[in-house]
């Protein structure tokens, strides 16, 4: 681990660290020493600096909404904007709880793509009616409700870690 | 005369409070009306899809009963609701209803 500048620059301890922590966030600073063949203390060291650098962002629960019992659905938008009004739109969509993910993307026309979750159907209509195509610059809007999840994980250390052969 | 003496169908609202035209859950197509003679004007220009999502929801009579407060042309489009019309005997019935009532409107004020 070096910082530089403020920065932080890891080394293949620490995403060794990373990666044990995105197995199990649960387990001891102990366990992953032990793992790692480090002591307990360079653990909680490295892992409070990349809390402060904001590498790790929070340590969080993964629900099964399904499992939960908390009915939902998900979409993806896509939005034309206007592209002096793009960045604004995108900052806008990013404040909304029930926008989880905002990019930008460039094809033939400047793109916000945008996941979305809402109660059901006209919940999610009601949004985008309401709050999204009233939003300055945005042209159109096509949506395509999610009918089956195949995958979805969270960034994961592990495979860059692996082309790090460690 | 006083503004505040002008119905509100002959007003103009805020972005917000326009009608967005949509043409399934999601879909915004791009045309948006803040007035009543704006809202008359799109419904020639918008995919009669469109209309027919819109209709049969029902979002036309609670746009202009909830934001033009005008509950006589409100009953109107209901009422044509109820006709089942479909592609362009909607387009041509809704519009015929909308411009009667805009002008008679217009002569009163």
């Amino acid at each position: 681990m070096k910082i530089k500048n403020d920065a932080l620059t890891l080394d293949a301890t620490d995403l060794k660290i990373l990666k044990a922590l995105q197995e199990d966030a649960r387990q001891t600073y102990a366990n992953i020493g032990k793992r790692l063949g480090i002591a307990h203390s360079t653990v909680y060291d490295r892992l409070r600096k990349m809390e402060r650098h904001g590498i790790i962002k929070q340590y969080t629960a993964v629900v099964d909404g399904e499992k939960a019992g908390l009915k939902s659905i998900t979409a993806l938008m896509t939005i034309y904007t206007d592209p002096k009004e793009s960045e604004r739109v995108a900052e806008e969509l990013s404040k909304t709880p029930k926008v989880l993910e905002v990019y930008a993307s460039l094809s033939e026309e400047l793109l916000i793509i945008a996941k979305v979750v809402a109660e059901n159907q006209e919940g999610l209509h009601e949004f985008i009616a309401n709050s999204v195509a009233p939003m300055p610059g945005v042209l159109r809007i096509r949506t395509s409700i999610v009918t089956k999840k195949f995958k979805e994980t969270p960034f994961s250390i592990s495979n860059d870690a692996d082309k790090l052969h460690l | 005369m006083n503004i505040e003496n002008i119905p509100k169908s002959l007003r103009t609202f805020p972005r917000e409070k326009a009608f967005y035209f949509f043409t399934s859950i999601g879909n915004y197509t791009g045309v948006s009306a803040a007035s009543l003679k704006e809202f008359v004007e799109k419904i020639n220009e918008v995919n009669v899809k469109s209309l027919e999502f819109h209709l049969c929801r029902g979002d036309f009579e609670k746009w202009i009963a909830e934001t033009l407060e005008d509950k006589e042309l409100a009953a109107k489009i209901e009422n044509l609701r109820s006709q089942n019309y479909l592609g362009a005997k909607l387009k041509e019935q809704l519009y015929n209803t909308l411009i009667k009532h805009y002008e008679k409107l217009l002569n009163k004020f």
